[in-house]
């Protein structure tokens, strides 16, 4: 749980419908039926562009602007299901906003940040997207955590000054950790907002997030952002590279991070199939769906290593969480065995030692090549130990 | 305390919300430290009070439990941390009331996922009632043989193994808390151990930085060398590097930023702490190790050669005493099946509530004084336990025809023992005899309370059908005023408040207009004036307690055996034969 992205089409609607104002957009979907689209974008001209949470569309070339909708439905047509690379990460387009064309003079730009003692306004009437050239005409706003908008004085003409104090209250209340609009514009006395990026703190705003542009979304990971939002635990799980040889059930969230480093040190980062983490004394049955979710995946991908690792525990139970491992990895046997799969083991903490001979049993029993260390064994001991398995 | 010290070895906690195992936890670490108190001084769980039985050491204690944080900060003002175990529902509101208690300097929370928002509100409110918190989303910390934040610091065999009970002299920082536990192990391998370690959390905005922290550990004189843990993502590191350029930090840290593998995904990935996800290239690892590096401060060549960069640095400027200290062993634990709080035998002289026999008698303390001691806990004021004396004198006897009496000396004469004849009277107390003063407290409290005026009272007992307990006698009436009622009242001018006799004396008033024997009688007078006395001397969460239980039929039960069992010895004495009644003054219907 953390700050994630929303969607333009979401992040407008939800600013609308607090401003109390008419939204007129559509969101296309793969499954949406582009003949079935609502009346008033048959009238006017349109812009469409992708809605997929990455940024710089005119820059690529993404943004159709002035269209009729048969020229929008063209555009739609041809891009959906297209593959872009942008920077490192590749995906397929899928979501359009289609919004009504606006022809407009001046650009404005609004953003908003979550500080740590203050939400940081910053605003510029020269926005677009040549706004990074003009950031030295930025003017900056620092607000207090505890300090109402409504006491400030922004220095800015009235109608902006209202605009903007509306936003910030909306970016308050619902939530938003980052909020930019660029660029905005005033069109015969009316605010309208052109184009928004917009970040939420996912600990409060409870809805389904659409995924970052480039990643693809596995049903185990779902499965287990279901158990962990369920659970007084913390459970994650990430595929980062699903041809990887080296599959990962790490725990704490500290440790996770430092066995990966370790493993990219040696040159096999992009060995690594998936990043996860399990801490906060998780119960025997999320450890056992948690380590069968990563066993299936690995099967299936025909991964070789396995590391079960992780810091020395604070609270969590080492045997509790070793019982839920141990009975995935028996459901596995077969698969593990043929695939040859070579398991290493380092963990402490509250009963690690009944732990650690839990899973080293298991673990003989199902024939299976295995290497398990307690805490004496530093963490880069137990790299080290694999280290010729790597590579 | 130095404000370079947030725990000592006397510091005491508060714990929110009752864990048994993170207070073992606790009090376990404090025993192997030698504390000489336990570090929990009371644990607080709203809708809960009573005690909290744990082992400090071998033998039990019991820690306090208070409903809300409000009680338990006037019951202990030199407490000073507040430990908050409660959940990310209810760990800001919480939280909150601790920053705004004067007493409480230092809030720990533990909750994860904490919305944003909510943490910089709390962080806010910290900062202008200059008070510190760790977390949220965090274990807590240790200060080597002085105090134990909830679970840091994992299992007993661990605070041993990585010495954490005597301190060190290496101050660790870390975000993650399973890295904070890993450090202690490190640290007391390449060095003399920990003097303190604190876990800030890995949320995006934790209430204290590892800067702040840091900053302490510059100014404590224990601390040699800093060892720190940071992260990809946000820019705490920064600040630290420009503490370190203007010459706020002098001492040597060693720190290494993790998340060096992130630059190789495809995509921003989150990691399993809130704030672990690099939104710019100035918050990657690799950047802030860099920067990290040229300013001065020792970064390892990578994570896995950090324990030898600690060895290394430690022996160039700490010198390493091996502290043979052990620790104290905590030997077998026996669970006990009761727990008493008022009076121990065990010892060479019994004593009532800590107070030993021989002094009692000395100073010549009266029943009143000793029900003080065994009833209430306390030594009571002196008209507090004259009114008990006088309520025992007063209501010991009322003659033979009243029911108990009248029970008492039939069970006698069938032949009982005086024991058994006593309880057959004492059975007899309730609701229509001698058992009106419960509930008349309850009663004129609830109404006195609520601001009810003696007529709106009288209306609303009326509609509920109850006859208000206390009021109304059989045989005196206004013109025939109860001697026993007057002789209370009289020396009610002893008290130092009367508000609720007051009240019922003006309930009287109404009540005398409708009938002549609707007078204010001794169970209720008694009743009004023991709230009065209760009110004075504790809190409204005691009051609430003593009314529940039911002290006042205690009073009356204790006083009226003096008088039953002088009707059973009286009737003993006398040789009277069984008693039949008379089947004439039956009627068979």
């Amino acid at each position: 749980m953390a700050r994630k992205k929303i969607r333009e089409y979401d992040a407008k609607r939800l600013i609308a419908e607090k401003l109390g104002l008419d939204y007129n957009a559509v969101l296309v979907t793969p499954e949406a039926d582009l003949e079935n689209l609502p009346l008033w974008t048959h009238t006017i001209k349109l812009t469409v562009k992708p809605d997929q949470l990455f940024g710089k569309r005119k820059k690529h070339g993404l943004v159709l602007l002035n269209a009729d909708l048969e020229q929008a439905k063209r555009f739609i047509k041809e891009n959906t299901n297209k593959e872009v690379t942008l920077g490192k990460a590749t995906d397929k387009l899928t979501h359009f906003l289609i919004e009504p064309y606006l022809e407009h003079e001046e650009e404005y730009y609004l953003s908003i940040v979550s500080g740590r003692d203050h939400d940081i306004i910053n605003f510029s009437e020269e926005g677009g997207i040549e706004i990074e050239e003009n950031w030295h005409k930025i003017k900056r706003i620092e607000v207090p955590t505890l300090k109402d908008i409504k006491d400030l004085d922004l220095n800015v003409s009235e109608n902006i000054e209202q605009f903007i104090k509306s936003i910030f209250e909306i970016f308050r209340e619902e939530n938003f950790c980052y909020l930019e609009l660029n660029p905005f514009t005033i069109k015969d006395g009316k605010v309208v907002i052109l184009d928004t990026v917009a970040q939420v703190d996912s600990c409060s705003v409870k809805t389904e997030f659409p995924k970052p542009f480039g990643r693809k979304i596995y049903p185990e990971e779902k499965l287990i952002e279901n158990i962990d939002s369920n659970s007084g635990a913390s459970l994650k799980l990430t595929v980062l590279n699903p041809n990887g040889k080296i599959w990962n059930i790490l725990g704490g969230g500290g440790a996770s991070i430092i066995y990966l480093d370790m493993i990219t040190n040696l040159g096999k980062g992009n060995e690594i199939a998936n990043y996860g983490e399990s801490s906060g004394n998780p119960s025997t049955e999320e450890c056992y769906q948690y380590a069968k979710a990563i066993l299936e995946l690995m099967c299936k991908n025909n991964g070789k290593i396995l590391f079960i690792v992780g810091g020395i525990a604070n609270f969590t139970d080492v045997r509790d969480t070793f019982k839920g491992f141990s009975r995935a990895l028996e459901e596995f046997t077969g698969q593990l065995k043929q695939n040859n799969v070579t398991i290493f083991i380092r963990r402490g903490g509250p009963h690690y030692l009944e732990g650690l001979e839990l899973i080293r049993k298991t673990c003989a029993n199902l024939g299976l090549k295995h290497y398990v260390h307690g805490p004496e064994t530093s963490m880069p001991e137990i790299i080290k130990i694999a280290e010729e398995s790597l590579s | 305390m130095n404000s370079c010290e947030l725990f000592n070895k006397s510091t005491t906690t508060f714990f929110y919300n009752l864990k048994a195992k993170p207070i073992q936890a606790m009090l376990d670490f404090d025993f192997l430290s030698k504390r000489e108190i336990p570090s929990v001084a009371a644990i607080i769980h709203p809708g809960k009070k009573g005690y909290h039985k744990t082992f400090f050491g071998n033998s039990e204690i019991l820690i306090p439990i208070y409903g809300d944080i409000k009680e338990a900060a006037n019951k202990h003002p030199q407490t000073s941390s507040l430990i908050n175990f409660a959940s990310f529902r209810s760990a800001y509101r919480s939280s909150k009331e601790a920053l705004l208690t004067d007493s409480i300097k230092i809030i720990t929370i533990a909750a994860e996922g904490m919305a944003e928002r909510q943490s910089k509100e709390l962080l806010a409110l910290a900062k202008q009632n200059n008070k510190i918190i760790i977390g949220p989303s965090t274990v807590g910390g240790i200060v080597a043989g002085q105090f134990r934040v909830g679970n840091a610091g994992g299992e007993n065999e661990n605070i041993l193994k990585a010495k954490l009970y005597r301190p060190g002299s290496v101050g660790l920082v870390s975000r993650s808390g399973g890295m904070m536990n890993e450090f202690f192990h490190i640290i007391s391998r390449a060095a003399d151990g920990i003097y303190e370690g604190i876990a800030v959390g890995g949320d995006q905005f934790p209430g204290s930085t590892l800067l702040e922290h840091m900053l302490r550990y510059e100014a404590n004189p224990h601390i040699k060398i800093i060892v720190a843990l940071g992260e990809l993502g946000g820019d705490a590191e920064y600040e630290i590097i420009e503490a370190k350029r203007s010459g706020k930090l002098t001492k040597p840290i060693i720190m290494w930023v993790s998340g060096t593998c992130a630059s190789i995904f495809p995509w921003e990935v989150q990691f399993g702490h809130a704030g672990a996800k690099a939104g710019s290239e100035k918050e990657s690892a690799q950047a802030k190790n860099r920067a990290l590096s040229e300013a001065g401060i020792i970064v390892p060549e990578s994570f896995e050669k950090f324990e030898e960069t600690i060895k290394e640095e430690f022996k160039k400027y700490a010198q390493y005493e091996d502290i043979m200290e052990e620790a104290p062993n905590i030997g077998e634990r026996r669970k006990t099946n009761f727990t008493s709080t008022i009076s121990d035998d065990r010892g060479e002289e019994l004593t009532y509530n800590k107070v030993p026999i021989s002094k009692i008698i000395s100073e010549g303390q009266s029943l009143g004084e000793v029900i003080g001691l065994l009833w209430f806990k306390k030594k009571l004021p002196d008209y507090f336990t004259k009114f008990i004396d006088m309520c025992l004198v007063i209501c010991a006897d009322h003659g033979p025809a009243v029911s108990g009496a009248h029970n008492s000396i039939v069970a006698a004469r069938a032949g009982k023992d005086v024991v058994s004849s006593l309880a057959s009277g004492l059975l007899t107390i309730g609701p229509r005899f001698g058992g009106a003063i419960d509930e008349a407290m309850k009663h004129f409290r609830e109404a006195c309370d609520n601001g009810l005026s003696a007529s709106g009272f009288i209306e609303e007992m009326k509609k509920k059908g109850i006859l208000i307990p206390g009021i109304g006698h059989r045989v005196k009436s206004k013109k025939n005023p109860d001697k026993r009622v007057e002789l209370l009242k009289d020396f009610s001018k002893n008290f130092t408040s009367t508000k609720y006799l007051d009240y019922a004396l003006a309930v009287e008033e109404v009540t005398l207009q409708k009938a002549e024997n609707l007078i204010l009688n001794v169970d209720g007078c008694i009743g009004v004036m023991l709230l009065d006395a209760i009110s004075s001397e504790f809190s409204k969460e005691e009051v609430d307690e003593i009314v529940e239980i039911g002290y006042g039929n205690a009073l009356f039960a204790l006083s009226r055996s003096v008088g039953l069992i002088g009707h059973i010895l009286d009737q003993k004495r006398l040789k009277e034969g069984l008693y039949r009644h008379d089947v004439g003054d039956v009627m068979y219907g």
